[in-house]
């Protein structure tokens, strides 16, 4: 029963509430840095790592954070994490860290962040918190690699740096400047809502069907 | 004075914030289905930028120059208060305001474009002056940006469209064209 809870809010954020495309969430990183899959992969991991500190810090604290300030609060948590993710990235792997730019500090503002803390977080044990965030951030995460393996391989012709195509191919280059990011995002959607129709159309016939006979 | 130009009108159409940078995409997306609220939120906006755009330069100036790791958590300590003092400061001065401003006034906190502005003045060293400029520059744009994407939207609401791409999808797909119109204006300065 135990571990079949942890997994349940594991899967949740991944698939079936995903913080991208099934809530919309956190948009602002997830198409600034998404014009190539290693931007997209550090800044999901960045993420990663700032959801799941902060979630284990405010569910552990949950008690003792007056109602009145919470907000306050989980933004100072959050924001003492973004500062250790920016400098161990800029430790780290200083390439990527001047491309991410400003948008390593910008995910304080990342309301998917905020938004697990208030809705979660701050209301469940700390076990279930980590399992909730960490869902969400892998959730996250893939949205952003997908989105940006999309853009890299339409615009560059490449993936991880690494040519797909001969000499022939044309790049895309509209999908690496902004644009692409929008353009993608929108038809990934588009496709998200299909599948949830059809979804909702197969789920009727099988109520019809079951009602005629 | 051309410098000064040149980084209004940089915030203003050439980069964007909303387009070009994709900084307070969820008021964008969230906000936008009417031309009236979105010139609202757009002002309100505006109007945090250019106070926030000083205060970032006077704790740069005096504060941040001793203990430059405490840049994050000031300034989003910074952005939070002000916007509170601001609401109470209408909410005193002017109930009409304060009345027409609503939710929009607390949800600004949570603006990206808020903390990118106060970020990117600092990594571009922009003075009292140039700061102040920059953020009436990327305020206005923010506002053009929400007010364009209304007026569409008010239109898109009178035709009639498949059922499948109602909602974010087209949204963004109508952003994605904005953005690409907007790309026109880099031409602006690289001829000259």
């Amino acid at each position: 029963m135990k571990k079949n809870e942890s997994y349940e809010e594991f899967v949740k954020g991944v698939w079936r509430d995903n913080p991208v495309f099934v809530q919309v969430l956190g948009m602002c990183p997830m198409l600034a840095v998404t014009n190539s899959a290693i931007n997209a992969i550090a800044m999901g991991l960045a993420t990663f790592f700032v959801l799941v500190g902060s979630s284990i810090l405010v569910s552990s604290f949950r008690h003792w954070i007056p109602k009145q300030v919470r907000i306050s609060c989980f933004i100072i948590i959050i924001a003492t994490f973004v500062t250790i993710a920016d400098y161990t990235l800029l430790a780290l792997v200083p390439k990527v860290h001047k491309e991410l730019g400003a948008f390593i500090p910008l995910i304080v503002a990342n309301c998917l962040i905020l938004g697990r803390q208030e809705a979660f977080a701050s209301r469940y044990p700390t076990r279930l918190a980590v399992f909730d965030a960490m869902g969400m951030a892998a959730g996250f995460l893939l949205a952003l690699f997908s989105l940006g393996a999309v853009r890299e391989i339409l615009g560059d012709g490449a993936l991880f740096g690494v040519k797909l195509f001969g000499e022939n191919f044309e790049p895309w280059v509209i999908m690496i400047l902004p644009p692409g990011g929008f353009l993608t995002l929108g038809v990934i959607l588009l496709f998200f809502n299909w599948f949830k129709y059809k979804k909702d159309e197969f789920l009727a016939e099988v109520a019809e069907a079951e009602r005629s006979s | 004075m051309d410098n000064l130009l040149w980084i209004f009108i940089s915030a203003l159409l050439v980069n964007n914030f909303v387009l070009t940078y994709f900084l307070g995409l969820c008021p964008f997306l969230g906000v936008s289905n009417s031309l009236e609220t979105s010139a609202r939120l757009g002002l309100a906006t505006t109007f945090v930028m250019l106070v926030t755009a000083v205060c970032a330069w006077v704790l740069n100036t005096y504060v941040l120059i001793h203990a430059p790791y405490l840049r994050l958590i000031c300034f989003i300590v910074v952005i939070a208060s002000t916007v509170q003092f601001i609401e109470m400061l209408i909410k005193k001065l002017s109930p009409a305001l304060f009345r027409a401003m609503g939710i929009f006034l607390p949800l600004i906190t949570t603006n990206c474009a808020i903390l990118g502005l106060a970020i990117f003045a600092t990594n571009r060293g922009y003075g009292f002056v140039e700061g102040i400029v920059y953020a009436l520059g990327a305020g206005i744009g923010f506002t053009l940006a929400l007010v364009l994407l209304a007026g569409l939207r008010e239109e898109a609401e009178l035709s009639s469209i498949p059922k499948l791409i109602q909602g974010t999808a087209m949204n963004l797909i109508i952003a994605g064209i904005l953005s690409m119109a907007f790309m026109g204006f880099a031409g602006l300065f690289s001829s000259s």
